[in-house]
């Protein structure tokens, strides 16, 4: 419940504040926040297999960002940020569709 | 991923799920829910800052650095383009400027020429010379005569008896009296209506020895001069194109 509550309260002080994003910032967050969504479907699919741990989904949640963050940064000092970008997402987008499916699995037995 | 065999039927789960929503929050739910929440505004927050600029802020350097060569290329491209088309534009304005001017130059050209080969009417200041002979005694030569003494005065038009003289118009004697004019038989009393200034014209009519004496001194014969502010040539002659005769370059001699 406070799960939900978190959440709700999240996208209204987005919706409400509209921060602009820092410059620095700017290549790095909609990568994090992927990392971030990848985590997060992690961590259900684990409390659904009862093996959550809120440590280790802290943890994750975090290392994911950082390190999804932390390839940005490589990619753009090596000059490919762009593309491993691309890759990150692509490789993110497939965890989370995997993820799902078990989600999926677990509460619908299909 | 296959289904993992602690996990026994599906109602389980939900089960978990509902009981899971109404369980006291302990340490672990608020680390949890404070992430979520964390990844919730971030989400928006992209999301929004990604429509509100198009994309553009968010866009790498190199990305940028593309869109820029491109737009700077079509930027080029389309100033080329304005370029041409004010090209364009000044050459119909002065094109159309000369075309006007050109136009108007030619129809007084026109005008000029119309009224020199007799395929207009023309009014204006002039004299009437009247020819009586009842008597038949005047031939084509006093009447040539007196077109010529007219010409050299100036005048610009010219009808004889209903006939337009212009410059190849032939005046010979009829059988059995009264001339033709370009053809057309024409008896006395001739009347010669021409255009020019009236005082010259009169003048050059009535000078000692001239047209008028001429003319008088035949048997019968009378010349009666009369000028006038508007006289109106209004007898037209066809005009007949040139067979042989084109027209050469002027610089040619």
């Amino acid at each position: 419940m406070i799960v939900l509550l978190a959440i709700v309260g999240g996208v209204t002080a987005g919706l409400v504040l509209q921060p602009t994003v820092p410059l620095d910032l700017q290549p790095y967050l909609p990568i994090a926040v992927v990392a971030a969504l990848d985590a997060l479907f992690g961590g259900v699919r684990a409390w659904l297999e009862q093996i959550f741990n809120d440590k280790v989904f802290v943890v994750s949640f975090i290392g994911n960002v950082l390190v999804a963050s932390l390839i940005v940064y490589l990619g753009d000092k090596l000059g490919v940020g762009g593309e491993l970008s691309t890759g990150i997402v692509v490789v993110l987008g497939i965890r989370i569709f995997s993820n799902a499916a078990a989600i999926r699995r677990h509460l619908f037995r299909a | 991923m296959s289904a993992d065999p602690q996990q026994p039927r599906p109602g389980d789960a939900w089960r978990r799920i509902a009981g899971a929503l109404w369980s006291r929050p302990g340490r672990a739910q608020v680390a949890v829910a404070a992430l979520c929440g964390l990844l919730a505004f971030a989400l928006v927050t992209q999301a929004h800052s990604n429509a509100g600029t198009g994309g553009l802020t968010s866009a790498r350097s190199d990305d940028l650095l593309t869109i820029l060569a491109d737009l700077s290329g079509r930027a080029d491209r389309l100033r080329s383009q304005v370029g041409a088309l004010q090209d364009t534009e000044s050459r119909l304005q002065g094109g159309s400027a000369g075309t006007s001017a050109a136009l108007a130059e030619a129809r007084a050209r026109a005008q000029t020429l119309a009224i020199l080969t007799g395929t207009v009417a023309a009014r204006g200041p002039g004299v009437v010379l009247t020819v009586t002979d009842p008597r038949g005694s005047v031939r084509a030569d006093e009447l040539v005569d007196a077109i010529e003494e007219l010409r050299d005065a100036g005048a610009e038009a010219m009808q004889l008896s209903g006939v337009r003289v212009v410059a190849s118009t032939a005046v010979v004697d009829a059988p059995g009296g009264g001339v033709r004019v370009d053809g057309t038989l024409v008896r006395a009393p001739y009347r010669l209506v021409v255009i020019g200034d009236p005082k010259t014209l009169a003048s050059a009519l009535a000078i000692p020895g001239g047209v008028v004496d001429t003319i008088s001194g035949l048997p019968g014969a009378g010349a009666i001069v009369t000028t006038s502010p508007s006289v109106t040539v209004s007898a037209l002659r066809a005009l007949t194109a040139p067979r042989y005769a084109r027209p050469a370059p002027t610089n040619s001699p």
